[in-house]
């Protein structure tokens, strides 16, 4: 495990923004925590990255306590903020090689590590201008070009494409599904259940402070129901009469029927129909997305 | 040490770029110069050449303008998030804050040498000998220093770069109480009590004293209180920003 928690809490003044925290995370993954503003995400990466102490509990990350071991820890990972933390009134190169002479790299590798991930990540024509003349899918870019200057084990982003436009956030995707290739390991917050979906291998839902579901997408999908069959009527009359036959809740002209999303048992519910002469216009399979999934369960919570 | 260097490099090369505080921090000293002596001066009678007098004070005008931006140039690091990063790599945390007291030190620098410059033009004549130059220099540096160690504390603390901006209030008004413009003889007693027993008099008093080749008298107590503050304001810089982490 590259990262474990055990009961970790965080209070500011009379508001529990971590209510005993557990996470293990194994290296190697990609770690979603997903959860509304205000549900402890960044509290909980600001913990793991040594930059705020928690008032209970434990954690570690790859072995080292965050407490006693902040250097250690500090070491090991990197930490792409929800801000772009990157010099406006420097150039991209110019913050670049200022990490890596940070990182103790030798004025030649300092500049050639710049090189390379200018490269990797798109900015060569923009390298030498102001970091104030980029565009936001751009600072996002150069600030993870920046995590990466010493190779991390564990990288954390805090909401990593908050606030880009579709494009941008695409690319952002891209170049953090290149990361997990190269066998980094990502513990990522999002508010978006879509990049949470397309990027993450194992989702935990956090909800005031503490952790309400965790799994795989497909795992959370499941445990709010599996498929529904929306059988659409031409008017709300032939809907009722379907519903006496086969069940489920009508909606206007509309009838959802709870399904395993097999073709028997679509068959048999068409089959029924049309024995009682009750006929469909539309057929549709809803499969719930990541989006019910949190409703369901922050509504249970709260 | 390159980790330092590095820093430093950062604080000077921000520094040169932002030109608006690059700008003031030469012009308005130069202004102020050209205010005290020109419009106040004449009024002002003294015994020597009032711009003689009034170089020392003016020198310890901009230090505070100085660490007024090194407080605000923290301040908006601290509120970027750039400092997170910092915190959250192998490096100690608060060669940051040196950074920007290096580059306090090179705007200080500069500003020094111009309103040094400009009052040569304006008919400035120190007699001082060059190991004078040199230690009245170096107290200087000395006070800059402790004040832009102080700053980074401010800028620490503060919660936004507009209340960080609040402290070139106290550092712009304070050189007023001393014996910066006038001499203390002419001030009430109970205000030249304050302004002779505050830190900025005797800095300016052993300035003035060793420019113009008088003997000095209060240099030891001028050294005391510079060293003071900058071991001071340095422990209390660097230990507000390693307890922002239980924040």
């Amino acid at each position: 495990m590259i990262v474990e928690t055990e009961g970790l809490t965080k209070r500011y003044g009379p508001n529990t923004v971590l209510s005993g925290l557990d996470l293990k995370v194994a290296e190697g993954s990609v770690l979603a925590l997903l959860g509304p503003n205000g549900a402890g995400k960044t509290t909980a990466i600001r913990i793991l990255s040594t930059l705020t102490r928690p008032d209970g509990g434990a954690a570690r990350v790859c072995g080292f306590d965050v407490v006693r071991e902040g250097a250690a820890v500090r070491g090991v990972i990197s930490l792409t903020g929800q801000y772009a933390a990157v010099d406006e009134e420097q150039t991209g190169r110019e913050n670049l090689v200022m990490i890596a002479r940070l990182h103790r790299f030798t004025r030649s590798a300092a500049r050639a590590r710049a090189v390379g991930l200018l490269e990797r990540f798109d900015l060569v024509d923009a390298a030498d201008r102001r970091v104030r003349t980029y565009s936001g899918g751009m600072r996002r870019r150069l600030d993870l070009a920046m995590s990466l200057v010493a190779r991390p084990r564990l990288l954390f982003l805090d909401e990593p494409t908050t606030g880009l436009d579709p494009v941008s956030r695409t690319t952002m995707w891209d170049a953090i599904g290149d990361l997990v290739r190269d066998g980094v390991t990502i513990f990522l917050t999002t508010q978006y259940l879509e990049e949470a979906d397309r990027l993450a291998d194992r989702i935990v839902v956090l909800h005031n402070g503490g952790v309400v579901a965790d799994g795989t997408a497909d795992a959370l999908k499941n445990s709010v129901g599996g498929t529904r069959l929306d059988l659409t009527f031409s008017c709300a009359e032939d809907a009722s009469r379907a519903q006496a036959v086969v069940g489920g809740v009508t909606d206007g002209p509309t009838l959802s029927v709870p399904s395993d999303g097999s073709a028997v048992h679509l068959h048999r519910v068409l089959d029924d129909l049309l024995a009682a002469r009750v006929s469909v216009s539309r057929v549709s399979t809803h499969r719930p997305t990541l989006d019910d999934v949190f409703t369901s369960l922050t509504a249970v919570a709260a | 040490m390159t980790v330092s260097l590095t820093m430093i490099g950062r604080g000077v090369r921000l520094s040169r770029r932002n030109l608006d505080t690059l700008i003031m921090a030469v012009v308005l000293p130069v202004l102020m110069m050209a205010l005290f002596v020109y419009v106040f001066g004449g009024a002002i009678s003294s015994t020597q050449s009032y711009v003689d007098y009034v170089v020392p004070g003016i020198l310890v005008l901009c230090t505070g303008y100085g660490a007024t931006s090194t407080a605000m140039s923290v301040a908006d690091d601290m509120k970027k998030g750039v400092v997170d990063r910092f915190r959250s790599m192998p490096i100690s945390g608060f060669s940051v804050l040196t950074g920007h007291v290096a580059a306090s030190v090179a705007r200080n620098a500069l500003a020094t040498f111009a309103v040094v410059l400009v009052a040569l033009l304006m008919g400035f004549r120190p007699t001082a000998s060059f190991g004078s130059w040199v230690l009245a220099m170096g107290l200087l540096l000395l006070y800059v220093l402790a004040l832009s160690w102080l700053a980074a504390g401010f800028g620490v603390i503060a919660r936004s770069v507009e209340s960080a901006s609040l402290l070139g209030f106290f550092m712009l008004f304070i050189p007023y109480l001393s014996s910066a413009f006038v001499p203390v003889a002419t001030m009430p007693s109970w205000l030249r009590a304050v302004s002779e027993h505050q830190p900025i008099t005797p800095v300016i008093e052993t300035v003035r004293a060793l420019l113009t080749d008088q003997p000095v008298g209060s240099g030891w107590l001028a050294l005391t209180w510079s060293g003071g503050l900058l071991v001071v304001a340095f422990g209390w810089a660097t230990w507000l920003f390693r307890r922002i982490s239980s924040r």
